[in-house]
């Protein structure tokens, strides 16, 4: 068993013994990378020389004792849309290929003040607009189960790195389930937290009202250590939400008796994959055999997210990235003579198809004649989405389902239609809207590909998850898996 | 029927400042128009007397107090700029 197949708590205790040292560690994440990743395609940039610096004067402070948290010298991938100081943060678009941050998103500087080691920035859809990694604007990356299908996206690099065992744990970014669908199709844990929970201060912004940042891990366990390390208020972000942070691990207990659960009908009907409802079933009983219950419910609302999410999401992510226009940061065309001519392009030639694309849709929702027969009829109909949520949580503790319709897809196979590609998210972008958390575990497979378990809380109840997504890996072997690369 | 108009998506364009050949205001046309026919499936619901959603959390009004504080140097903000002069940022002709 290689290192890098340990949990947190486990490396912890064995770099308190001084068995091993956070050289070692990240000796050995590198190797793998070096092994695998020419395969994977996981990493856009490698932060190795800083990483073994940083390793060594870790050591030193291993040796000298003191105060050390749990992600003490633990390596991180961190993807390519939360800037990082001094490290290359390009969101996968050639507008920001040699953009070098000059601060630290609030995640970020929270995890290295944890004294975890940032080895690398991960792939992902330029922007964050996919769900396949293949609208990243450098290369695409591969699913490490079967490296002719897709890792899913938009965080497809975050959680196939972590699958490959590239790295223990990164941080990946959840618009309409760019966490949830990427750790499903990879066989992953992936957490949305609720919004608001976790700083989006330097998270270059796609969709400003549904945007979190969230850990993907091998296990719950380290999912809730990480998360535990970068939740709570932060001064920079407006919208962070003043609320206590309980400890995660508590609710830990492998205990989910009496606890009822939802599950939509909507969640399970056409177009879910046969494979995918069996997994689902089959884990519905594994929870009723700990003592939970389990009901059909309704909603209702859940079919009308799609259409939302597009003008929503197009909307503000037209209004976001209006600010790369050539002057501050970023690519610039040599092939205007004019300030507007620039502008344009600058970002013709910066932006690819499907960013220029939602740039286009949301325009279109946002202008003048349009604005109330799509934007604001969006936003109405996003307080009907949520206020489904709101009517399932007065009498259920979570809602379960699928976290996609299907397992991982052939490369190339949806590119030719935005369309086909968007119904990937139909199971995770009711979240989003209405703000609620949700995580992805693996609950088997269809054809070997993973599947992935959707479990939805309460707003602000990450606490519950983590109970029912704890109880569930500990009751199944799932998460022992691992692909063979 | 078609719901936008090549000429609605140059217009698009020109507000998103996005220079679009004509081949690509085609197809760009043909998507949109697919898109948008797709969203228009809200109109089947009556949302005259729902109240819009532009925030999950009921947030209003965050403050902070009016402190002087450090910000970014013009070194580092001049850090990633394609273009610059004598500590600004260098544009092209605004006036013909």
């Amino acid at each position: 068993m290689s290192i890098l197949d340990k949990k947190i708590s486990e490396l912890h205790q064995l770099l308190h013994k001084k068995e091993l040292n956070v050289s070692d560690l990240v000796d050995a994440t590198f190797d793998r990378i070096h092994q695998v990743d020419d395969q994977v395609k996981a990493f856009l940039t490698l932060n190795e020389e800083y990483s073994r610096i940083k390793a060594k004067q870790l050591d030193e402070r291993l040796v000298s004792g003191g105060d050390r948290g749990l992600l003490f010298g633990m390596p991180i991938g961190i993807k390519d849309n939360i800037v990082t100081k001094g490290i290359r943060t390009t969101c996968a678009s050639r507008i920001l290929e040699n953009f070098e941050p000059i601060y630290d998103a609030t995640v970020v500087e929270r995890l290295n003040q944890a004294d975890t080691i940032t080895i690398g920035k991960l792939n992902m859809d330029e922007f964050a607009m996919g769900s396949s990694n293949e609208n990243s604007g450098f290369h695409p990356t591969h699913n490490p189960w079967d490296l002719s299908c897709v890792p899913g996206g938009s965080s497809g690099a975050s959680a196939a790195a972590v699958s490959a065992g590239e790295v223990l744990f990164s941080l990946g970014s959840d618009t309409g389930g760019s966490i949830r669908q990427p750790a499903a199709f990879c066989g992953v844990v992936g957490l949305k937290p609720t919004y608001g929970l976790v700083s989006r201060y330097g998270l270059v912004a796609f969709a400003s009202s549904l945007d979190q940042i969230g850990p993907v891990t091998r296990s719950v366990e380290d999912n809730a250590y990480l998360l535990q390390a970068i939740a709570g208020n932060d001064p920079m972000d407006s919208t962070s939400a003043k609320v206590d942070i309980p400890d995660y691990l508590a609710s830990f207990t492998g205990d989910v008796k009496g606890l009822k659960i939802a599950v939509p009908k909507e969640y399970l009907g056409a177009g879910v994959e046969p494979g995918v409802k069996e997994r689902v079933m089959e884990a519905l009983k594994v929870l009723e055999g700990l003592g939970a219950t389990w009901e059909e419910v309704s909603l209702p609302y859940s079919r009308y997210a799609l259409a939302t999410y597009y003008l929503l999401s197009s909307s503000e992510a037209s209004a976001n990235l209006s600010r790369f226009d050539g002057v501050r940061y970023g690519l610039r065309s040599d092939n205007s003579d004019n300030l507007i001519d620039m502008y344009k392009q600058s970002r013709s030639e910066g932006f690819g198809e499907e960013v220029k694309r939602r740039i286009m849709l949301g325009t279109f929702a946002l202008s003048s004649g349009y604005y109330d027969a799509y934007y604001k009829k969006a936003q109405k109909v996003r307080t009907l989405i949520k206020e489904d949520f709101t009517n399932v949580f007065e009498k259920y503790d979570v809602i379960i389902g699928p976290t996609t319709p299907s397992a991982s897809f052939k490369c190339g196979s949806m590119t030719k239609d935005p369309l086909t590609m968007y119904m990937n998210d139909i199971l995770t972008i009711p979240v989003n809207l209405a703000g609620v958390p949700a995580i992805s575990v693996p609950c088997g497979f269809s054809d070997g590909l993973p599947i992935g378990l959707q479990i939805i809380g309460k707003h602000f109840d990450e606490s519950t998850i983590y109970q029912v997504a704890h109880a569930f890996e500990q009751a199944t072997e799932h998460h022992k898996e691992k692909p063979k690369l | 029927m078609s719901r936008i108009s090549k000429e609605e998506v140059k217009h698009v364009a020109n507000l998103a400042r996005l220079a679009v050949t004509e081949e690509e205001a085609e197809m760009l046309t043909e998507q949109l128009d697919k898109i948008i026919g797709f969203a228009e499936e809200l109109n089947e619901l009556d949302t005259d007397n729902v109240e819009p959603t532009t925030h999950v959390l009921e947030l209003k009004n965050v403050l902070r107090e009016d402190e002087v504080r450090n910000s970014v140097s013009v070194d580092e903000a001049m850090k990633n700029a394609p273009a610059q002069k004598d500590g600004q940022f260098k544009v092209p002709n605004i006036l013909e």
